[in-house]
């Protein structure tokens, strides 16, 4: 046998690294693009023929002439104006609350997180009935305080602040988990510090702790807003996205144009659509937002 | 890393990549041993353990059929098991055998997913006496019969003689017109019985409840047997639909849109006097209802009617015709008299055909539980329930506007006139074929 030399072992060697790196990305290579990857490059495709199969921009075209297009787009977007700062507001507020020394503590924050660990069709299921009008507790309640109920969920003008304070009763909790971590991982110093100089509890809040907290803020950020534009569950089993669309949104619009309408073409533009507000809206928070981030 | 692990890593990446290429399998087919192995996707669309009854059923075609096995796919709602069907099809691991609306007929077509039943039998004369015509008129399209009927159903009005009594109606005679039915529903509510008068669900099948009333407004061809809506804007269409939003905004009925699954648990809790819902409901409220109730034929404006409604056996086209075959004999089988009489018993269904109302066991049901037969006297007043090309779209389209009208969004006229055109839009393409 010929010796290599030590150079050829070398690259040999490093040829075998790459082999056995490649391989070990592969399975996530392979879901990756199996499930993401693939699927927005066949809906750029499928979204670029018409009905008859031509190439062409008559599904974008469609998109822009179809009314319910944009009434879905506007009814996401005050649904995440309605979901997500408010969500996140109460996540903070529960996360100070319980991470004070309080009798009790670990019951009121498995309180709070309950609504998370319940899947999103149990709690669609729940305030289907908290909803339902006439037997439903919430218009029990208003009915004994002589209010007038209404159809909450049958009404275009209420469905939608229907579901918002649903979205922000399941969500509240799961955020303010890392809220909670964000609060724990700050040094009990920085308080004793405060106390020393005076500094009010609000004010110690405003110029310390929810700055050192904007890193969880921006993660708790993206989630929320994508959240936002990823919800459909409870459509399904609440609304349909009616009456007459009042709580039709993206994705489920996307559903129903796909699977229900058979419609692959028309719902690739529509996730092209979807697809380019995600994008935009990432590109945003890590760029403009980020910036404004303090990491220590 | 030594050398023999590292290949042992290699492997157990690869082949678990591989497992994700090649985790969807399954499907029908012929079996090595000359036996067919069906698959058959069903879906419930009222209360009640039906699944049991279905496994029974097809339990008795497949010990009748030997060389046969079914695996019955509980599929979920009918829109549900649409989706499954088509979506599955299209990458060759759909059903042999499926229960769905009839309304999806034109899409199943359109889609080739189906073949007609004459390429698997040269007579079928046999439906003609199996079957009552109006059910079996759903089936056909193009000169040509393409399911079986199976679970059908049509809209009936139920109503809670307590109720009824308590306002000092008469419970043996609940509204017959669409002014006594204003009248009593009316009565309902003033005397306190019940919440609400009348419930009609205007959710899911709005459409259908719609197709409903512009029957008994006189409209014709509502059923669409061409594959073309065009009704919605005649005359008798506005007027219902204006009837409708009528008993919305005088209280008699909830405001606002009415969910379909909702209406009869309203009705089982007493809180509407009267609903029209299907009759696949009728043991749920049978078994439910803790009041005597009445079930009655819909009433007329100008005329009585209802569309019949419900799901149908399709024969799918997967390329094989032993399996064809085998798919058309389990469907024949379920539609036989007996299995037609226990179906429609355990479920509420109505039975499809004259042969299986004349079973004993069902001529006993009929004589111990009379509301069962009204569906079937409606029958005579009946017509198909609309279906089209495109057909999710177009019924989302006309249930959108029927919520729109009933939320007071848009008035009848103009956002039925607004309806029909641009239904005619989305139909454009099948025009005159």
């Amino acid at each position: 046998m010929t010796a290599t030399t030590p150079a050829a072992r070398r690259g040999g060697r490093r040829l075998g690294d790459q082999a056995f790196a490649w391989a070990l990305l592969a399975p996530a290579f392979v879901v990756l693009i199996a499930f993401t990857h693939y699927p927005i490059i066949r809906s750029a495709w499928s979204s670029a023929h018409g009905r008859n199969g031509d190439l062409g921009t008559a599904q974008y075209e469609r998109l822009v002439q179809d009314p319910v297009f944009w009434q879905v787009l506007r009814n996401n977007l005050w649904f995440a104006v309605g979901t997500v700062p408010t969500s996140m507001a109460l996540a903070i507020l529960m996360a100070v609350w319980v991470n004070n020394k309080l009798v009790g503590k670990s019951f009121v924050r498995l309180a709070y997180f309950t609504p998370t660990i319940l899947p999103m069709v149990a709690v669609a299921s729940i305030w289907l009935f908290f909803y339902s009008p006439g037997i439903g507790p919430i218009d029990q309640v208003l009915s004994a305080l002589d209010i007038p109920t209404r159809n909450w969920l049958g009404n275009p003008d209420t469905v939608l602040p229907a579901l918002m304070v649903m979205m922000i009763w399941k969500q509240a909790g799961f955020f303010m988990i890392f809220y909670l971590a964000g609060l724990q991982n700050l040094s009990p110093e920085l308080e004793e510090a405060s106390k020393l100089e005076g500094a009010s509890r609000w004010y110690h809040f405003r110029r310390v702790t929810f700055p050192l907290l904007m890193p969880t803020t921006l993660f708790v950020f993206v989630v929320a807003l994508t959240d936002a534009f990823k919800i459909i569950d409870h459509l399904f089993i609440m609304t349909g996205g009616g009456p007459n669309n009042a709580s039709n949104l993206l994705l489920f619009y996307i559903y129903d144009t796909a699977f229900s309408f058979f419609d692959p073409n028309y719902a690739g533009a529509l996730t092209m659509a979807l697809v380019v507000i995600l994008g935009l809206a990432a590109i945003l928070q890590f760029t403009v937002l980020e910036r404004r981030v303090h990491y220590r | 890393m030594s050398a023999p692990r590292r290949t042992l890593a290699l492997a157990a990446t690869l082949s678990a990549g591989a497992l994700v290429l090649t985790a969807c399998g399954g499907g029908g087919g012929a079996g090595s041993d000359g036996s067919v192995d069906l698959t058959m996707y069903y879906p419930v669309a009222v209360g009640g353990p039906l699944t049991d009854v279905v496994d029974d059923l097809i339990a008795s075609c497949t010990e009748e059929n030997e060389g046969i096995s079914v695996e019955a796919v509980y599929s979920g709602t009918y829109a549900d098991t649409m989706t499954k069907a088509q979506t599955a099809s299209r990458s060759n691991q759909g059903p042999d055998l499926a229960v769905l609306l009839t309304t999806d007929l034109y899409t199943l077509m359109d889609g080739e997913l189906i073949v007609p039943l004459s390429t698997l039998d040269d007579d079928l004369s046999w439906t003609e006496d199996r079957f009552y015509p109006a059910y079996l008129a759903s089936g056909q399209a193009e000169d040509e019969l393409w399911s079986l009927p199976f679970q059908r159903s049509t809209i009936v009005q139920y109503h809670n003689k307590d109720v009824f009594e308590e306002a000092g109606l008469d419970p043996e005679a609940p509204p017959t017109t669409w002014d006594e039915l204003e009248e009593q529903a009316a009565t309902i509510q003033d005397s306190g019985a019940a919440e609400y008068g009348l419930e009609i669900p205007s959710t899911q099948f709005g459409n259908w409840m719609f197709q409903a009333m512009a029957i008994q407004s006189g409209v014709e061809d509502t059923a669409g047997v061409d594959g073309i809506v065009d009704y919605l804007d005649a005359p008798g269409s506005v007027e219902a639909l204006e009837w409708w939003r009528s008993m919305t905004e005088s209280g008699i009925m909830p405001s606002g849109t009415t969910e379909w699954a909702s209406t009869p648990e309203d009705f089982l809790q007493g809180r509407t006097g009267i609903m029209w819902h299907t009759t696949g409901n009728l043991t749920n409220v049978r078994s439910n209802a803790d009041f005597d109730f009445g079930v009655s034929i819909l009433p007329a404006n100008t005329q009585p009617g209802s569309p019949t409604g419900g799901g149908n056996l399709y024969v799918f086209d997967r390329g094989d015709e032993e399996t064809r075959a085998a798919a058309y004999t389990i469907a024949r089988c379920l539609t036989e008299p007996e299995r037609a009489a226990e179906w429609s018993m355990r479920s509420g269904y109505v039975a499809t055909g004259p042969e299986a109302w004349e079973t004993d066991t069902m001529v006993d049901y009929a004589e111990e539980f009379p509301q069962a037969a009204v569906a079937r006297d409606q029958l005579e007043v009946a017509v198909g329930e609309t279906t089209s090309h495109e057909n999710g779209r177009v019924s989302q389209m006309i249930n959108d506007t029927i919520a729109a009208v009933l939320t007071g969004q848009a008035e009848p006229e103009p956002a039925l006139t607004q309806l029909q055109s641009d239904i005619d839009g989305v139909l454009a393409p099948y025009q005159g074929r």
